[in-house]
């Protein structure tokens, strides 16, 4: 059996394999299902009812896909450009850290909300571009791997989160839990939808989307970012400044994840705990993954991941299964989703 | 033809009729060759003349599309490097194939004991080492880490783990290509000791000189025939030279023109080795309306300057003044802005981006002009059209302006860059190895394209190892030589034997022949 790279890799069969990879994972995820001892199929309609079968359920979904979205923009801007960005979870923390932090400026809480809201979440994204331009600098001045150093600086990231609201940031009036104090009421983002969770959040993270699709696609910095990611050799050759792209590239990444935590203290929490985010960094590396890093596609992806998690909590009360079912299929997902990449560039050939 | 083998010794190899083509490139076109114990064969041919092609298919990397190889009488199967080490075949690569935080002793013995294997028989691979160390005369410390070793000790590890495999013939792929000159003589007496014991070995190279001390007999290869074969006592370095590079050197119509101003103007330029070979103190001027080639071993610097002049490079000392001025900064825009066009020496990894469009690819390099964009946004529309001009000019086959330029063969890949840099209407043109890996009509193309941009008044500085090319397209022709280049010889007076020299670092004669051109003038 050999393998042997296509000439044309065909559009359709590029679109399908993020569809196809999901319905390959659905479906190993529903052997194990069965193996917990309940039929898939009710297991995935209860899922897809517990997303979407009610106002709450909508509501739920996106509210959950909105940080998703966001940490997915991040992996796919920096995949790109190939600068592995593993640091997704870290930058997400500090973004958080750094908006809860600016929240106890009293005079943030005397400002009009449009501007307090704009203010914090510039200060939620710089901290994000900070976190990953410590590792990029590491890369670019010694040829430290990026890989390692963004993924270690999320435990580092987490811990120095704890400190801090353990220390300095602690909020007196929560009875000695570990949090901070909670950001001011104009710097808390307007619901969409009354009576939900669901916040102004999500419209950023689309917007934000639609923005990256636009940078990479029209401008001359998106062309020049794929071009240093696909042949940095030849983007030197045509004049592309590597460092300076880079540099920008691993802005908007961790600004994106930045973004995606300041979204979740002004949003959801209103302040931040070490339990802030279950993983949506590292989820977004997934989802940039099953999105092709397409910026477009990780609001699908996005999506996909939160009618799992959050249909799978429903699911679980009404068939005892193991809400866990939908990790392990959002990361069988991954894997699946690698080998319909491959097999999209490749045929097999006997 | 071919001349008597000694009656005693035994034939060992034998390739009879190899053929391969890449695509529309024919690397080997019926290809004979054998070797007999005991025998020292040389491979002879200029860079693309088909040498380690050949030797590829004999050690089972690639397959040919016709031909059988023959060792010791038994047909190999095609494509199996393990059968051709099974059968006594060892190949010395140009580059080393050693695991560099290994001892010598651990990567000699890498995959000669099965991996399931729990114990390595160490004090045995030890001793056996020692031996044929011992035999051939090649001194080692097996318990050096391989990364502490010059690259004339690498060498050697590599020898003798071809050895160590039982290898009875020895391929080395231009071994001498990164030896001082005394490691390489250290090597060829190496070579004598071991034919003498019995062992046959062909060595590639493309140094005249080299193939003169080291063999008995010489097989010359261009454009991948077999055009001759000598016994190494009866030729001389002058026919070699002629034979290599074709009996009659075909000069397309260079029509005449006469040089115009100074465009290009290094003066004494140092340039250190960032990753290439550095420049020494280079000076020459490139004159409006001519063509000034620069011939040259390969890796002795031809890179750098070519880097230099595309803006890769800033000179560390000297100056490189392009039209009379010093540019702002010695980068790449700024190069380009200034009006030099640039085809680089490798097509795939410098000249394109496989993975992005055509489109991308024709505009990339001008993307920050007010042609191809505005406050940042790509004009589209301009790229589209530019493209399109270029497919359709330069007659750039299978591209298409939305596809993928991976597909491209390497003749269209050089259309296209040919016409993404000259549809900008450069004034200097540097070509660094402009028709290499090219088939002949697609060289021809090149050509006229060059001779084309000298005729409406560019200067175009002409880097290459194809000698037939530099004496068929060049007004003036300077040698590379480790940094530093020779005096320009007026092509008129470029005879094989005066290149030679001047490639070899003697440039007595090419300084006469300078100091002569310029009283003529």
């Amino acid at each position: 059996m050999r393998f042997e790279r296509r000439d044309h890799p065909s559009r359709a069969l590029t679109l399908l394999a993020p569809v196809g990879a999901i319905l390959v994972a659905l479906l190993v995820a529903g052997g194990l299902i069965a193996l917990a001892g309940a039929n898939p199929l009710r297991a995935y309609g209860l899922i897809l009812k517990g997303a979407f079968g009610s106002r709450l359920g909508i509501s739920e979904t996106l509210t959950r896909a909105t940080p998703l979205i966001l940490t997915g923009l991040a992996a796919a801007v920096a995949f790109r450009a190939r600068l592995w960005n593993i640091g997704g979870e870290g930058q997400l923390y500090m973004g958080a850290l750094a908006v809860a932090g600016f929240g106890m400026i009293p005079a943030l809480g005397a400002m009009p909300a449009p501007l307090a809201i704009l203010l914090c979440l510039a200060v939620g994204a710089v901290a994000g571009m900070v976190l990953l331009l410590v590792p990029l600098g590491l890369r670019l001045k010694f040829g430290v791997d990026e890989v390692v150093t963004t993924l270690l600086l999320n435990f580092v990231a987490v811990l120095f989160v704890s400190l801090m609201i353990e220390g300095a940031m602690k909020d007196p009036l929560a009875f000695g839990w570990p949090q901070s104090v909670p950001v001011p009421d104009s710097a808390v983002l307007p619901q969409l939808m009354a009576r939900t969770r669901l916040h102004l959040g999500l419209l950023i993270a689309v917007a934000a989307a639609v923005f990256t699709w636009w940078l990479q696609s029209r401008t001359v910095f998106g062309m020049r970012a794929r071009a240093a990611g696909l042949n940095p050799r030849a983007a030197a050759f045509a004049g592309v400044p590597l460092g300076r792209t880079l540099i920008a590239v691993a802005c908007l990444s961790g600004g994106m994840a930045g973004l995606a935590g300041a979204i979740e203290v002004m949003g959801v929490k209103g302040y931040v705990t070490t339990d802030l985010s279950p993983s949506y960094g590292y989820s977004g590396i997934i989802i940039a993954m099953l999105a092709n890093l397409n910026p477009i596609g990780v609001i699908g992806a996005a999506l996909f991941s939160a009618v799992m998690f959050v249909g799978a909590d429903s699911m679980s009360r009404a068939l005892s299964i193991p809400s866990y079912i939908a990790d392990v299929t959002v990361a069988l997902s991954l894997l699946t989703m690698l080998v319909a990449i491959f097999l999209t560039q490749y045929r097999i050939r006997r | 033809m071919s001349p008597p083998a000694s009656p005693t010794a035994p034939r060992v190899l034998d390739l009879d009729g190899i053929t391969k083509r890449f695509g529309p490139v024919t690397a080997n076109e019926d290809v004979s060759l054998h070797l007999d114990r005991g025998e020292i064969v040389s491979l002879l041919g200029e860079n693309g003349a088909g040498k380690t092609t050949l030797m590829s298919i004999l050690f089972g990397q690639y397959t040919a599309d016709a031909g059988t190889v023959r060792v010791e009488g038994q047909e190999l199967p095609p494509g199996k490097p393990r059968a051709a080490i099974r059968a006594g075949v060892g190949m010395v690569h140009q580059h080393f194939a050693l695991a560099p935080n290994l001892t010598v002793l651990e990567n000699v013995m890498t995959g000669t004991e099965p991996l399931w294997k729990l114990r390595s028989d160490r004090a045995g691979g030890r001793a056996r080492l020692m031996a044929l160390s011992e035999k051939f005369g090649l001194k080692v410390d097996p318990d050096a880490r391989v990364s502490d070793l010059s690259v004339g000790e690498c060498q050697r590890v590599e020898v003798l783990k071809a050895l160590y495999n039982d290898a009875r013939i020895l391929i080395l792929d231009e071994p001498t290509a990164v030896l001082t000159a005394q490691e390489a003589e250290g090597l060829f007496s190496t070579l004598r000791e071991m034919a003498q014991k019995g062992l046959s070995l062909i060595f590639i190279s493309h140094k005249l000189h080299e193939v003169m001390s080291a063999s008995d007999r010489v097989v010359v290869l261009r454009r991948g025939r077999v055009v001759a074969e000598r016994r190494t006592s009866q030729t001389s370095k002058e026919e070699l030279a002629s034979l290599m590079v074709g009996r009659e050197v075909k000069r397309p119509a260079r029509p005449p023109s006469t040089p115009g101003r100074v465009l290009l103007e290094a003066a004494d330029v140092h340039v250190g080795g960032r990753g290439g070979a550095s420049l020494k103190g280079v000076s020459f001027r490139l004159h409006a309306g001519e063509t000034l080639g620069i011939i040259g071993v390969s890796g002795n610097g031809q890179t750098t300057l070519a880097g230099l002049v595309s803006g890769l490079h800033a000179p560390d000392s000297g100056s490189l003044l392009i039209d009379g001025q010093t540019p702002a900064r010695h980068d790449v825009p700024h190069a380009i802005a200034a009006g030099i066009g640039r085809i680089p020496e490798d097509r795939n990894a410098e000249g394109s981006i496989g993975d992005m469009t055509t489109w991308e690819n024709a505009v990339l390099e001008r993307i920050w002009s007010p042609e191809f964009s505005r406050r940042g946004m790509v004009k589209r529309a301009a790229a589209r059209a530019a493209t399109e001009a270029i497919i359709r000019d330069y007659d750039v086959r299978g591209a298409t302006v939305e596809g993928r330029i991976r597909l491209l063969s390497g003749g269209n890949m050089q259309k296209l860059i040919l016409g993404r840099v000259l549809n900008a209407g450069p004034d200097i043109l540097v070509a660094a190895q402009p028709s290499r890996g090219l088939d002949e009509g697609a060289i021809a193309g090149v050509h006229e394209r060059l001779l084309e941009a000298r005729g409406r008044g560019a200067g175009v500085l002409l880097i290459s190892e194809d000698l037939e090319e530099v004496i068929g397209l060049s007004d003036r022709i300077r040698a590379i030589v480790n940094g530093r280049l020779s005096p320009a010889i007026p092509v008129e007076k470029a005879d094989a034997q005066t290149l030679g020299l001047m490639m070899a670092g003697d440039w007595s004669a090419a300084a006469a022949l300078e100091a002569e051109a310029s009283h003529a003038l």
